[in-house]
């Protein structure tokens, strides 16, 4: 139980910054973006790549970036120079993409099991300064038994989630995050007060996207593989993060949300955990529930606001009956 | 400091809806001029706003503010010359953002915008002097989203957006019509004491001919995409809406066919 949940949580702190990137689009520039599908994977890819062609991790993952920015960015221009529907953008980028991220791996699946990833280095540095030793034990004195192989992983990740969510922020209030996050509220003003629209679309799914090819690129070295298909539902999952995540925590603020967002990618995957370890579901089934969180998300919020509301009237209504008897 | 000559637009061209949306407009606003713009529905002063501010471009003519020939240049770089506030109350504020948010999206729009902070102190401070003026108590609730506002105060807010960066040109298009009548009257009385206080020089459409008289020095009558009348100075002082719908029937030889402007 504690070793599924320790792993749910490790891949969940990984696909927060994948809901990072749908937040941006799907939210902050109201974009429906289904690029998403295939900039995953395109960041999967060209981090597999690299690595097996012996480049250093670190720069693989930051060319996973910047691929998944030039992906978000042609959906952008699809969007504002071709004045093709938003949705039909983000679909058409998605099917160009499969053809260009099998191009990139050169076959269907690149393995990266006897290959030194980001994640391989971390586990050897928190094993040479004793850190993995320390938790375990802990961890025995509180009498868990099957201990994580280690614990980098899930720490380092927890810091570099938390360091983009920070920026993130950041950059939502700079003078461009303002424009940016206008767009998606009020268009027609954000362009009367002189910010050029088309290009800030272009660089809102950019980035966006580069979050989730990042996320992919990161993926890709944790679990040892990239795959053409891993991407398949990525917009959902990001989806249901979002909404699960800012039905629970809220969105009063910007720092808040984003908090929301990476909280919400946590519970998605204990969810999803919990759910395939039960008896009468399994791997088949995530995708239907996936799509129930969704709706449960979006409608349980609704129903406990009506019943709060009418509760609270008919409390003001007995008040006042009250009143007017004792004044009879 | 607007100049617009020989101005004209042709919507539906060589259709059965053919219709001549501006004939040959010339207009000359000198720095300072408050200009109010009256018509019937259809007499084309919101395609002449349109097309000053750029979301229009026209078949023929040129546009100059400030000396610069800015006919060809989009809206968002002409923005920055322009402030604008919409008939529609929600048209002009960012709704899901704080005011303090809003403003910083105006302080930007005569510059570049960069990957600073969009509110810091100093311009916080600003923003509270600004929002004082309106005398709505808003300057103490900079974080407050502005879509909790009333459609009274989020027009006084974007009135205030519009002006408070000096723009060049000032554009209202009808902007109190959408408003009951004591919020129309407070964001008339605002726009006057605003640009009485900043000298901007401002083109306002309205429906509303009592309103086109209290304000501006100079009044513009528009007609079938042409400007029929053109008063000033002391003479629009002396204006009543009486002598406005005899000169309209002098000019034109019907009656005016529009109650909502004689009455609204």
């Amino acid at each position: 139980m504690f070793i599924s949940m320790f792993n749910a949580v490790e891949s969940g702190i990984i696909f927060a910054i994948m809901a990072l990137g749908v937040y941006l689009s799907f939210r902050i520039l109201d974009f429906p973006d289904l690029t998403v599908d295939g900039s995953f994977v395109t960041g999967a890819a060209v981090s597999a790549l690299l690595i097996v062609n012996g480049m250093p991790t670190g720069l693989a993952i930051l060319a996973a970036l910047l691929a998944g920015f030039l992906a978000g960015s042609i959906t952008g221009l699809l969007n504002t120079k071709g004045k093709v529907n938003p949705l039909l953008s983000g679909i058409l980028m998605m099917t160009a993409l499969y053809s260009i991220n099998l191009r990139i791996m050169g076959q269907s699946n690149i393995p990266l099991l006897n290959q030194e990833t980001f994640f391989t280095q971390l586990r050897s540095i928190f094993e040479s300064l004793g850190i993995d030793r320390a938790f375990d034990q802990g961890l025995t004195a509180l009498g868990i038994e099957n201990l994580p192989s280690t614990y980098s992983a899930l720490l380092i990740m927890l810091i570099v989630t938390f360091i983009i969510k920070f920026i993130t922020d950041y950059f939502l209030k700079t003078e461009v995050g303002l424009a940016l996050r206008a767009i998606g509220d009020n268009e027609q003003m954000i362009r009367s007060f002189s910010a050029n629209t088309d290009h800030l679309k272009v660089l809102g799914l950019g980035v966006s996207n580069g979050l989730v090819a990042l996320a992919g690129g990161l993926y890709a070295q944790f679990t040892g593989f990239s795959d053409l298909n891993m991407g398949i539902g990525m917009i959902v999952i990001g989806l249901a993060s979002v909404i699960i995540g800012e039905s629970i925590i809220g969105t009063k603020t910007i720092g808040r949300t984003t908090l929301a967002v990476v909280v919400g990618a946590v519970i998605y995957r204990i969810v999803i955990t919990l759910a395939i370890r039960s008896d009468f579901l399994d791997n088949g089934d995530t995708k239907l529930i996936t799509a129930l969180l969704v709706v449960l998300a979006l409608v349980v919020p609704k129903v406990v606001e009506t019943v709060k509301e009418s509760s609270r009237k008919r409390k003001k209504r007995q008040a006042l009956n009250q009143q007017v008897r004792r004044g009879a | 400091m607007l100049r617009v000559e020989n101005l004209s637009i042709t919507f539906n061209e060589g259709t059965p809806d053919e219709k001549k949306a501006l004939q040959n407009i010339q207009l000359e606003l000198k720095p300072g001029d408050f200009v109010t713009v009256i018509g019937s529905n259809g007499a084309g002063k919101s395609t002449l706003m349109n097309m000053i501010s750029g979301a229009l471009f026209p078949d023929v003519g040129i546009i100059e503010i400030n000396n610069q020939n800015v006919t060809t240049l989009k809206e968002h770089k002409r923005a920055k010359k322009i402030g604008r506030v919409f008939q529609d109350p929600m048209a002009g504020t960012s709704p899901k953002m704080t005011i303090e948010e809003n403003l910083a999206i105006a302080y930007a729009r005569n510059k570049t915008r960069t990957l600073k902070p969009g509110a810091n102190k100093k311009r916080r401070a600003l923003f509270k002097e600004e929002l004082e003026r309106l005398h709505l108590g808003l300057e103490n609730r900079l974080s407050a989203k502005v879509g909790l506002l009333s459609g009274g105060e989020r027009q006084a807010l974007s009135l205030l957006m519009a002006t408070f960066t000096q723009p060049d040109i000032l554009l209202l298009d009808e902007h109190t019509a959408a408003l009951d009548p004591s919020r129309a009257e407070l964001i008339t009385n605002l726009t006057g004491e605003i640009v009485k206080e900043t000298h901007l020089t401002t083109l306002m459409v309205t429906h509303n001919m009592q309103q086109a008289l209290d304000l501006g020095n100079r009044l513009i009558m528009m007609d079938k995409g042409q400007i029929i009348l053109d008063i000033d100075g002391a003479k629009k002082q002396a204006l009543t809406i009486e002598k406005l719908l005899q000169e309209f029937k002098r000019i034109r030889g019907t009656d005016m066919d529009n109650d909502r402007a004689i009455l609204g």
